[in-house]
């Protein structure tokens, strides 16, 4: 008896720490995005910030915050659009069609989504600047629909996968021909797996920083973690304004995690392992 | 001319894969093979003057003789193997964890998840931000308000390296633990309850069951930890910058300097062949060790 509890209690404790750590730097950049600029550098460190939203006034009209987040949405929003609609076919194509060198496909895309990005970085960056393609929008959409197509086929394809042969072939019996098999009876069906992905190729593109860094020299065109990295003020490191434009760039995702914690962590497993 | 159905389904299928064959063909394949054809050129980029002047093996001459170069690859390797071991038995502490049935389970699971969706660039800067010299709360937490003692983690060769590894394991243990996770549950339950009958205790339940039947999807958190953390670059360019004295210098933060910080971009590219044989080495090797069971259980 006197074991179980000893046991219940070890098990709420590690637990307890788990949460706590992973939720701790959060949690104090966010305190820390609502502090006074006294605040921040007191020792010891104020717990409770005075609420000023002083850091994310002066993050937006001195750092310009703003157009960093739309740049964010636009690049993020757009490159999830394009490699959906490619990856649905391709992954519609892996899983249901009789098709050759299937598994050589898959595996090279598994491949590919594995090589370091400095090993592409160069020429990727050469093909760019040739096209006057640096510091545009299309310029990192492109690299970006690459480096997520692999995810987004793997997880699309897994989904596709697990749908029933029999609604495949009545949709042919009835004479549908395969575009709209495919468009009106399979893609609904597997609408579930298409959003799973949509939520990962979102978070990656958004999160993205090496080719963001190469292709985008320009403050204009720079996404949100790229200007996070580069925050620099004129003598010390402006830290409230970092710590706002951090957590703006973070809620969202931390939004995204809790209302769909189910569906990412199966879409995660799905480009894995076995889901 | 009229196909066989067979023949029109193959026809539509290979017609779906070919958007996804260019992208990765274009931004992905020729690149590679491009940096194999730069790196046997001297090209630098602040002096077009001097053209693509061909020079064989001279950049991977001088590779072994560039001690930062010879380094970078230590500090890296070094790197991938503490935090990977790290991260893989953390990810298997917190997957047995939130595998439990427990209420609030959810919230749980999702908090486990927030260090994942962080953008790695913010990561960075909060642990910039706590390991702080002047106000860094794990200075206060070692030291209290005693400031003569604080220390400056960040410009220390070790500890450097040490924050650097602690920042990665923080961030990416979660999905080592979400794989690891969903090898878990694949294990079924009457295993547990038959072993219980026979009097296994809990840890000879945890030996015997779930570490042989967790192994496959520990290998796959592995394979996928490696690679990514032979890529590191995000928590090196916000944390240290490489420094100090080198001591947190990485292949791809190297090769990002050499190309595009000094321009050289034969050289650079020599680097980038260089990490992109590593990776696929050691992919060919983990590949074999798992077995194609990746791609089989999918198709």
């Amino acid at each position: 008896m006197l074991n179980k509890i000893a046991q219940k209690f070890l098990f709420l404790l590690v637990t307890l720490i788990i949460v706590f750590f992973s939720l701790l730097p959060f949690i104090w950049f966010f305190i820390t995005s609502l502090k006074t600029e006294v605040e921040v550098t007191s020792i010891p460190p104020t717990l409770i910030p005075s609420g000023s939203l002083n850091f994310y006034r002066s993050g937006i009209e001195q750092y310009d915050l703003l157009h960093f987040v739309k740049n964010s949405i636009i690049i993020a929003g757009l490159t999830s659009i394009i490699t959906l609609v490619i990856a649905i076919f391709a992954g519609y194509a892996l899983a249901r069609l009789r098709l050759p060198f299937k598994r050589v496909i898959l595996g090279s895309l598994l491949v590919v989504s594995m090589f370091p990005q400095i090993s592409i970085a160069g020429p990727v960056w050469r093909i760019l600047q040739s096209l006057g393609w640096l510091n545009s929008y299309q310029g990192l959409i492109l690299p970006y629909v690459t480096l997520t197509l692999p995810l987004g086929v793997w997880i699309i394809a897994s989904f596709f996968k697990e749908l029933p042969d029999e609604l495949e072939d009545a949709a042919r019996i009835d004479g549908c021909g395969h575009l709209q098999t495919l468009f009106r009876i399979m893609m609904p069906l597997a609408a579930p797996g298409i959003f799973t992905a949509a939520i990962l190729i979102f978070i990656y593109s958004w999160n993205e920083f090496f080719f963001a860094l190469l292709i985008m020299t320009q403050r204009d065109y720079q996404t949100l973690p790229v200007g996070i990295a580069l925050f620099q003020g004129q003598y010390t490191l402006p830290w409230g304004e970092i710590a706002a434009a951090s957590t703006i760039a973070t809620v969202p995702l931390v939004l995204l995690v809790f209302i769909f914690q189910k569906r990412i962590m199966s879409g995660l497993s799905a480009g894995a392992v076995k889901g | 001319m009229i196909l066989s159905l067979q023949e029109r389904e193959r026809a539509f299928g290979l017609i779906l894969i070919i958007p996804t064959f260019l992208f990765v063909a274009i931004f992905s394949l020729y690149p590679i093979i491009y940096s194999f054809y730069l790196s046997f050129h001297r090209i630098i980029l602040g002096l077009p003057g001097l053209g693509q002047k061909f020079v064989g093996f001279q950049n991977y001459i001088d590779l072994f003789h560039d001690r930062i170069a010879l380094h970078s690859m230590f500090n890296t390797l070094i790197f991938v193997f503490i935090s990977t071991s790290c991260e893989i038995i953390l990810g298997l502490l917190i997957a047995l964890v939130i595998h439990q049935k427990f209420k609030g389970r959810g919230v749980v699971r999702a908090a486990v998840l927030v260090p994942w969706a962080i953008p790695t660039v913010v990561a960075s800067q909060m642990w910039r931000f706590l390991f702080n010299d002047k106000y860094g709360l794990i200075n206060f937490a070692f030291f209290g308000s005693d400031i003569n003692h604080y220390r400056a983690w960040l410009a220390d060769p070790f500890f450097a390296f040490c924050a650097i590894i602690f920042a990665d394991v923080w961030k990416t243990s979660s999905f080592a633990a979400l794989l690891i996770l969903a090898g878990l549950q694949t294990i079924p339950d009457e295993l547990y309850k038959a072993a219980k009958i026979d009097g296994a205790s809990g840890w000879q339940r945890f030996t015997h069951i779930t570490l042989p039947l967790v192994k496959p999807a520990l290998l796959i958190a592995l394979l996928f930890r490696t690679m990514d953390a032979l890529r590191i670059f995000d928590l090196v360019f916000v944390m240290t910058q490489g420094g100090p004295a080198d001591s947190t210098n990485v292949l791809q933060f190297y090769g990002y300097k050499k190309i595009f910080a000094e321009g050289l971009m034969g050289y650079g590219s020599t680097i980038s062949v260089f990490v992109f044989l590593i990776t696929l080495i050691i992919s060919i090797f983990y590949i074999k060790a798992i077995g194609s069971r990746l791609i089989e259980d999918k198709i």
